[in-house]
Order: C-alpha cells, then structure tokens, then sequence
C-alpha cells in the first residue's frame, strides 16, 4: 500500500461493513460453533480410513477400492455469533451431510463439533436432545412439516415436546406465526399452504424454541425462482431483528453471495476454500472456484479494497471518502459523479484511490483484479 | 442379463472357456419348445401306461399314516384333563374365549335363561349398533348400519347374524390389540421384521379352509375353536399394514422432528402414529373383512353364525335358504366394508370442513346415547322390540321366490347350462383329468418336476420334489392330482378372463372406473357365497367348484393384470403407434411382453384363489381333496383323512406357489 505517510483526515472514518466484519473477527476467537477435522464416511469399516494413505484416493479409486464413501473429509471451521456462514457445492459434495453431522442426526465418523462450549461428539442421547430442543434448530428443504397438524400447532412442536404449558406456547407460536408474515393462516393446515408459505411455517417453528444457532439445509432449492427470492430478503429482515446465528446450506452461488457473511466452498466432501463473498469471487483459491464464479457479475460482489491503487502524484485527494468493503456498485454513482478519485478509508488511514476508469473497467468491462 | 444369438452350427470349433471373472453367455432360452417335448412325452407314457400305478384310495379306506393322525386326535383329546400345556394354556384360552362369546350371545343374541329372549333384545341391539356406526364413521354409516341389523331381522336370520358378528368382532378385537404393537415393532426393528414376515406369509398362503383341522385338535370343536381361526386368518392384514403405514411415513418429517429433540415414545405417539393413522384403518378394514370370511366357513368347526344355514341349505340343495343367508352375509360384508372405509375417511374429513363444530357433534353423540338408552330399556320390558321374529318376515318369501327363480331357469334353461356343463368336463376337464390323475404317479411327477425346472430353475424344483413327497407320504396322490387338475383349469380360465378384462381395464379408462368397484365389491364377498349362485345354476358337480372358484379369483387377477397394463410406459406405446401398429399388434406385441410379470403375478395370486376356493368346492361336489377335508369334519373315523387331505393341499398349494414365484422373479429379471 501507499508508503508515504497517510493524510490526517478530520475524524477517523469507519462504515458499517468494515465494522461488521472487524467485529466478526474478533468474535470468531470465540466462536459459538466450532467445527474441528470432521470426517464422515459412508460403508463397512469407514472408520478405518482415516489417516491412511487411501483418506488421500479420489472418491472414485475409494469406492472401487473399499467400498466406502466419503461424504465429508476433514472439514473444520467456526462460526461467530450472529454471523452467517454459508456451505456451498454441487450436490454430492457432502455439504447436506456435513450439515447433518452437526447436530449428529448423521453420526460423524471422526472429528469434533461444539456449540456454545459444549462437545456434540460426545454428548450423551439425552445432552443431545436438550441441545436440539434449545439451542440448534433446523429448516429443511422439504420443509419437514407434520400434515394432520395445523400451522399453528406446527409451530408450537419443539415447546410442546420439551414440556412448555398450552398457553405459553400457543402465545410464542403465535408471536412466531406474525413473525414470518403468516397471521391469518395459523389455523390452516400445510398443504392448504403454497410451498413458500410452508417454508414460512418451517422458519417459523425454527425461531419458536429461541435457538442459538439455526442451520438451512437448502431451505429454497424447492421453490420457485421469485418465492426464492422473497424467502431469501425474509432471512435477510429475520437475521436483521432476531440476529440468529446461522448456517446455511446452499447450491445456488448467487444465494450464498446475498446471504453469507463467508462462504465454505466444498467440493468432494472437501473444504476447497473459505472466505468473504468478496474474497471468494476475487481470489478464487483454484480452478474449480474460479469456473464456478467467472459468470458472477463483478461488480455486485467486489468490494473497494479490489479496485483500489495508489494515487498518482499529481493526483487530488479531494474526492469523497468511503470505506474499503464498499461494493463497486454501490459506490459507482459517487465516483463517477465526483470530477477528483473517491478516497478509500479505514480509520484514519487511506488504503488508495479510486476512479471512474477503475470502476467502469469492472462494471463494463467486467475486468478481474489483477 | 444377455441373451446371445445362436452361433452358426458351421463354426463347430470348440469354444475356449470364458475367462473366470466374466460373466458366461446365457444360453438360449427355448421353455416354449422344451415344455411342448415334456408335454409329448407325458401323453406318450400315458397312453401306454394308463391306469397303471395312480395310486387310488377308496372313500372309507384309511392308509396307516392317516390311521395315526386319528389316534393322535384321541391322544390330545385324552391328554387334555392332565396335559399341562393343554389344560391350563390351550384349556384357558379355550375357555376364556367361549365365555366370552357365549356372554355376548346371551346379550344380544341368545335367549338368555331364563328369559325367553337376549338380555338386550332386537331393538336396543340396532340403536347400539347404530350409534356406534355415528360415533365412528358418520351419518350415512348410522343408516347403513342400523338398516342392515334391521334386515337380518326380516330376513329371518337375526340371531345367527348376531351371532357371526360376535365372532368376527371378538377375532377383530384381539387381532387388532395384538397386530397394532406387533406392526410398530416390525416398523422398528428389523429384526422383528425377519422373524415375522415368514410366518405371515405361511399363514395367507394356507387356503383357509385348511388349517380349521388341526386347529379342532387343540380347541375340539366349537365358538373357541372359530374365534382363533378366525383370529389366525384375520391377523396378517394388520400387522403388516401397521408396519407399512409406520414406514412409509415422510423420512423428512422424522428427521425434522427428532432434528427438534423429539424422544423415540414422543416421535411415535406424536408424528408416526397419527401420520399413520389412516393406513392402520385400512389395515383394521382388511382384517374384518378376512375375519369375516373366515368366520363364515368355521361353521364346519361348529362356530355360531350365518354359516351354518348356508352349509345346510348348500348340503340339502335347498337354494332358497342358502340364497336368503348368502344374502345376510353380502349384506355384513358391505356394512362392514363401508363402515370401516367410512371410518378412515371420517376424522381428516371433518376436522377439515369448514362447517365442523365439535359442539353440535357433541350434542349428537349424547342424544344418540339416550336415544340408544331408551331403545335398550324398550327391548328389555317389551316383546314387541325383543323378538326380531314380530318383524315382518321377508325371508321365507324372498327364499320361495329363489328357489322357485332358480326352478323356473333350470327347467328353461338346463339344455344350455347342461350343455356348458358337458361340453366343459367332457372336452376339458376330463381328458386332462386322465391324463394327471391316470398316469402312473412317477411319470406326473417326473413331469412336474421339469416343469418347475424348465420355468423356475433348481430351487422351485427341489421345493417340487418336497411337495410331492409329502402328497406322497399322506397317500392321497389320485385325489391330489384332481385337485390339481381343477385348479389348473380354473386358473387357466382365470387368466383367459383377467387378459381380457385387464387388457381392456388398462387400455380404457372408463372401463376402469366402471368395472373396479364391482371387482372391490366383489372381493369384499366371503368366498362361501360364491357357492350359492353357482349351485344354483350347475347343481353339484366338479364344475360347479371351478365355476365359484374363477368367480372367487377373477376380480385379483383381472386388477392386477389392468394394474400392469397401465404401468406400461405411455412413450413406448406412443412411440409403436406412432410406427403403424395396429391395435392388436399393440397389445401382443408392446403391452402384453412389457406387462409379463404383472401376468405371471397375477396367475400366482389366481392359483392360490383358486385351489382355495376348488377345495371349499367339496361342499358341493367337487369331490377329490376338499370333499375328503369336509367328511374329516363331519364323522370322526374320517377325521385323520381330512387332516392328511389338508396337508396335501397346503403342499398343492406352495408347490404351486414356489414356481409361480420364481418364474416371476426370473421374468422380473429379464
């Protein structure tokens, strides 16, 4: 970055993003999920793979050779709290499974999970059922929903199985149903309901037990395209008043760049990269990621810090300020509005400069960093 | 699996063998041919060995083993003051059950002494039922139920139709308390699952009429011995059923709620069972009806009910009353039927209409209670609402004008019933009568056992080989071969018939939506029935038998076969209409070929009907194995006969079973 001493600006300036990402940061050295070489094989004798030579073999020459399967090789991450963390990959690249382990409704062959300080690996039927009742809860791409059961009692199951009275679930499942934009319908049954309105139910029954973390197995894959979107801006507003913890299970780049706070990108069963959406689109870490992300337009995703240079000599740094998490797109109209190169602050410090070429060469241009 | 074409004859250069690892190439099939050569031989062998080694066995003889059988009866009728296991196991259960029944009767429908009449008479007997009908499946279900009482009152057979209901019930009832927790158990454990399913297979592959015998050894004779036969019989349905509906609840569902913390009792109290619930009803509809059945024919083991008149009226030829009876029976079949349908229907129904108010269903329920109440206290202090016999009589009309209807189309008629009849035992039946049942034993079981060979491999063969011994170790071979023969024709009328119709059914929806609910009705029908109209136009004869036994297979057969039809790819029928083939060339050429295993199903499923339903044609002629079964019933020196002609049906019927099977497996796979 730039050498010479930083201009001294008026006050020291910070937006939003940068702070959510420095706050995350610092919370993650203590995070409420923590995921550590999580393996799980499918087949006779799976434990037995781990830490030989044949963990290393691609799925194919595996299978051929012992007859297992595996669905999650050696996966460890953790999440802060309130962050969204998003698990992406095709199907078949284990992030169902991995998602499954969590909470142990697939047993992890090896490998350690812990939620809030306590070790999921280990803990007995009954810790695990206390954790599922209160402190993790689930949404399901098939929704999951009871059929002879109305909304409103749909949404009341998880306090109802861990012995809440009739009235003071019958009034949480209705603060639940009103939530999620579902007051009116709390006496139907599901399938009087469309598919993104029974999804709805599921978030709703999700956010009823008053969970710290809930995890999204592909929660929209099954609706269509304009549901999905709505459904997505409503995780979006929920996240925004209720601040869950979350992880989310996608296949859908776009959804897992709206959503994710940072992107685990899986292939194989494998972590293949983990990062900010931003990070993710600019330095894919291989091939795969960079084929998977080459059709995503740019400048929705990268950030100032992308585009950024030093200022030229003979440049003004009268420009307006802004910070370097910015999405190009949306500091496009200042920039190019304003005659001098927007500065790039954080802090006190200036990063660099950008100007109307720099943005143009990303949005019409659709030009990568270098 | 390949099928490879047949080398040309020139290249006689002995093959290499195929690499070890590869797959051998799959010989030409030929069964068409090779059945046709075994089929030529046998009609060879008996031309010239006719009459020769059938090993006959005269009415009265008994051979040894049969002899021993008869003893063994009167070693378990001697033991049974002594035996623990007989006195207090079998003795409890055998009692507990008679109590029980003969408690019900003098409730409802004996004259309990020493009142002249039942403790609750004819009137409070329809108001219960009736409510009860309300209580479970609605409004329609009430009238159903209380019009049917009624008519078992008019027609003049009310005690025993009360009497038949209080068997089936008490079966249903323990059927039920022990097949719900059986079911979910299986559902659970797979374990469970391996033990019992071989058992419920043995128990609805029996021919019903067989296993009343050894059940009279241990509970003698009497409503103890028809409740657990009918409790056997009536068990299969909804252990399975139960175990079905548990597992094919939505593995989503499961896993969302027990991702919610839910314990395995809150999983299935909460989410299996009333997601389930339904399911178990159909279950619980199966089991009546088959209790029902059942029921009815346990009359032979001296069960109270419907049955008896029916057997009587079927062994004195007196048409009428059998027809009146048979008729009391339909109409216990439709009213158990809709009920329990209704039933299954009712709750989702109702907690989804709009209108639903628990409060006027309520209201409803207690009225009918009193309105119950004051009918009961009526039956008990006047004679009037007491004896069914001050309804008007319907019966002994409507039994006039069936024999009389049956009379007047005999007599017009009996050129062309006779000459159907004729022309059917002469032209078919007889000839390959001959043709099993007189040639020497080992030449039909020589061709027996390539038969199942040719069609199923080694193992039906063997399971062949132990079915015929055992024929043989009984001493029943020639009656055996009759049997077989008419079950063997039947079936073959079966499946003519289920082509036919199925063809058709798969092709044409509107024919589906016509014929398919005859054909459920007509399952519902207990078997016994069938006997009635058939007598009726055939009198007693072999042919009488075949003729109940095709009405008593067709609608199985005729279902399963449009089943496959339909299941027939529509892109592969489009796509050879689309090439010209002509309608028939569709169905010989497309829908039939890709329907064979439908087909071989279907004609697996017929022969079981059939050779039930061929040996419950002993009541009225069919002579050979059945016959000998009733006369075991009936006079005691025969007794160890019938038990030996069980025997040889339950081996007729899994040899006919394994090669079905397995040619349908073999079907399956290519």
């Amino acid at each position: 970055m730039s050498p010479e001493a930083p201009p001294v600006l008026a006050a020291p300036f910070q937006d939003d993003v940068t702070a959510r990402i420095a706050r995350l940061d610092e919370a993650r050295r203590d995070p409420l999920l923590h995921v550590d070489g999580l393996w799980k094989v499918f087949g006779a004798k799976s434990d037995r793979i781990m830490g030989t030579p044949e963990a290393e073999l691609s799925r194919r020459e595996l299978m051929a050779k012992t007859g297992c399967v595996v669905a999650v090789k050696d996966v460890s991450f953790d999440v802060a709290p309130g962050e969204v963390f998003v698990v992406m990959g095709l199907s078949g690249s284990g992030k169902s499974t991995l998602v499954r382990c969590l909470t142990r409704l697939i047993e992890p062959t090896a490998g350690q999970v812990t939620v809030a300080g306590q070790d999921i690996t280990t803990a007995s039927d009954a810790q695990l059922r206390e954790l599922r009742r209160r402190h993790v809860a689930m949404v399901f791409q098939h929704f999951g929903l009871l059929p002879h059961r109305r909304v409103i009692d749909n949404v009341s199951y998880g306090l109802e199985i861990r012995g809440a009275g009739k009235a003071e679930r019958r009034a949480r499942a209705q603060e639940m149903v009103d939530l999620v934009g579902l007051s009116g319908n709390e006496n139907s049954y599901p399938d009087q309901l469309s598919g993104g309105m029974q999804q709805r139910v599921g978030l709703a029954r999700a956010l009823a037990v008053d969970p710290s973390v809930m995890l999204f197995d592909e929660p929209f894959s099954a609706l269509d395209p304009l549901i999905r979107r709505d459904m997505q801006n409503e995780v979006i507003r929920l996240h925004h008043e209720v601040g869950k913890t979350m992880v989310f299970i996608t296949h859908d780049l776009q959804e897992a760049l709206k959503l994710g706070d940072r992107i685990l990108i899986m292939r194989d069963g494998a972590m293949v990269q983990v990062g900010r959406p931003d990070e993710v689109v600019g330095a894919p870490a291989d091939d795969y990621v960079r084929d998977f992300v080459s059709d995503v337009p740019r400048s929705h995703v990268l950030t100032l810090r992308w585009v950024m240079r030093d200022p030229r000599p003979d440049e003004s740094l009268e420009g307006p300020v802004m910070g370097p998490d910015t999405v190009v797109r949306d500091a496009a109209r200042r920039v190019l509005d304003s005659a001098d190169p927007a500065r790039v602050v954080a802090g006190q410090q200036l990063l660099g400069v950008v100007d109307r070429a720099d943005i143009l060469r990303v949005i019409v241009a659709e030009e990568s960093p270098s | 699996m390949t099928t490879v074409a047949e080398r040309p004859a020139a290249s006689a250069a002995p093959e290499p063998p195929p690499a070890p690892g590869q797959p051998k190439p799959e010989p030409v099939r030929r069964t068409g041919l090779v059945l046709a050569a075994i089929l030529g031989i046998w009609v060879l062998g008996w031309l010239f060995l006719q009459g020769s080694a059938t090993l006959p066995l005269g009415r009265a003889t008994l051979t040894d083993f049969q002899a021993k059988l008869n003893d063994l009866r009167a070693a378990f009728d001697a033991a049974r003051d002594g035996n623990f296991f007989l006195e207090y196991v079998v003795g409890g259960i055998s009692d507990g059950l008679e109590a029980f029944v003969v408690g019900a009767q003098d409730l409802l429908s004996q004259a309990a002494f020493p009142r002249p009449v039942p403790e609750i008479g004819w009137l409070g007997v329809v108001a219960i039922g009736a409510w009860i009908a309300y209580a479970l499946a609605g409004l329609r279900s009430t009238i159903l139920v209380g019009a049917s009482l009624v008519s078992f009152g008019v027609l003049g057979y009310w005690s025993e139709s009360i009497d038949l209901l209080i068997v089936t019930f008490t079966a249903v009832l323990i059927a039920v308390a022990i097949g719900i927790p059986l079911g979910i158990a299986m559902a659970r454990s797979r374990v469970v699952t391996a033990i019992v399913t071989p058992i419920l297979d043995v128990m609805q592959t029996m021919p019903s009429f067989v296993y009343l015998l050894p059940l009279v050894l241990l509970f003698s004779i009497g409503p103890s011995a028809a409740v657990m036969a009918t409790l056997i019989y009536a068990l299969p349905p909804v252990v399975r059923i139960t175990a079905h509906g548990l597992r094919t609840v939505a593995a989503s569902t499961i896993e969302a709620t027990t991702s919610m913390g839910s314990t395995k009792a809150q999983l299935l109290r909460k989410v299996q069972l009333p997601m389930a619930k339904r399911t178990i009803i159909v279950g619980v509809n199966q089991t009546m009806m088959a209790a029902l059945s059942i029921a009815t024919i346990a009359a032979l083991i001296d069960g109270p009910g419907l049955g008896e008149p029916v057997i009587e009226a079927l062994q004195t030829l007196d048409i009428g009353a059998a027809f009146v009876s048979g008729l009391a029976i339909v109409i216990m079949a439709i009213m158990l039927d809709r009920t329990t349908t209704a039933a299954s229907q009712r709750a989702e129904a109702e907690r989804r209409s709009a209108r639903y108010d628990p409060r006027r269903r309520r209201i409803g329920l207690v009225g009918g209670s009193v309105l119950a109440a004051v009918c009961v206290y009526l039956s008990r202090s006047y004679l009037w609402a007491a004896d069914p016999s001050n309804l008007p009589d319907l019966g002994r009309p409507l039994a006039e004008a069936a024999g009389a209807a049956t009379d007047w189309f005999t007599d017009t008629f009996s050129g062309v019933t006779g000459a159907i009849k004729d022309g059917f035992t002469y032209g078919l039946l007889n000839p390959f009568q001959s043709l099993l049942a007189d040639s020497p034993w080992w030449l039909v079981a020589a061709v027996l056992l390539a038969v199942a060979f040719v069609l199923g491999g080694w193992r039906p063969a063997a399971s062949t080989a132990v079915c015929l011994a055992v024929i043989l170790a009984v001493g029943l071979w020639q009656d055996s071969m009759v049997t077989l023969t008419m079950t063997l024709v039947a079936t073959v009328l079966v499946m003519a018939l289920a082509v036919v119709f199925g063809v058709w059914m798969g092709r044409s929806k509107g024919a589906d939506t016509a014929l398919r609910p005859l054909l459920d009705a007509g399952q519902t029908i207990p078997p016994f029935v069938y006997l009635v109209p058939a007598l009726a136009l055939f009198g007693t004869s072999r042919f009488t038998a075949i003729v109940a036994a095709i009405v008593y297979a067709g609608p199985a057969a005729i279902k399963l076969v449009a089943d496959g039809i339909r299941g027939v790819s529509p892109t592969t029928v489009e796509a050879a209409e689309s090439a010209g083939s002509s309608t028939l060339q569709v169905i010989t050429k497309v829908q039939l070929p890709m329907a064979r295993s439908a087909l071989v199903l279907a004609s697996n499923q017929g022969l079981l009907y059939v050779l039930s339903m061929v040996v419950i044609g002993g009541l009225v002629g069919g002579g050979a194995l059945g016959y000998t079964v009733v006369s075991g019933f009936s006079q005691a020196q025969l007794f160890g006969k019938g038990l030996a002609a069980g025997i040889a049906i339950v081996a007729l019927g899994i040899m006919l079973d394994r090669i079905t099977q397995h040619t349908a497996a073999r079907q399956g796979r290519r």
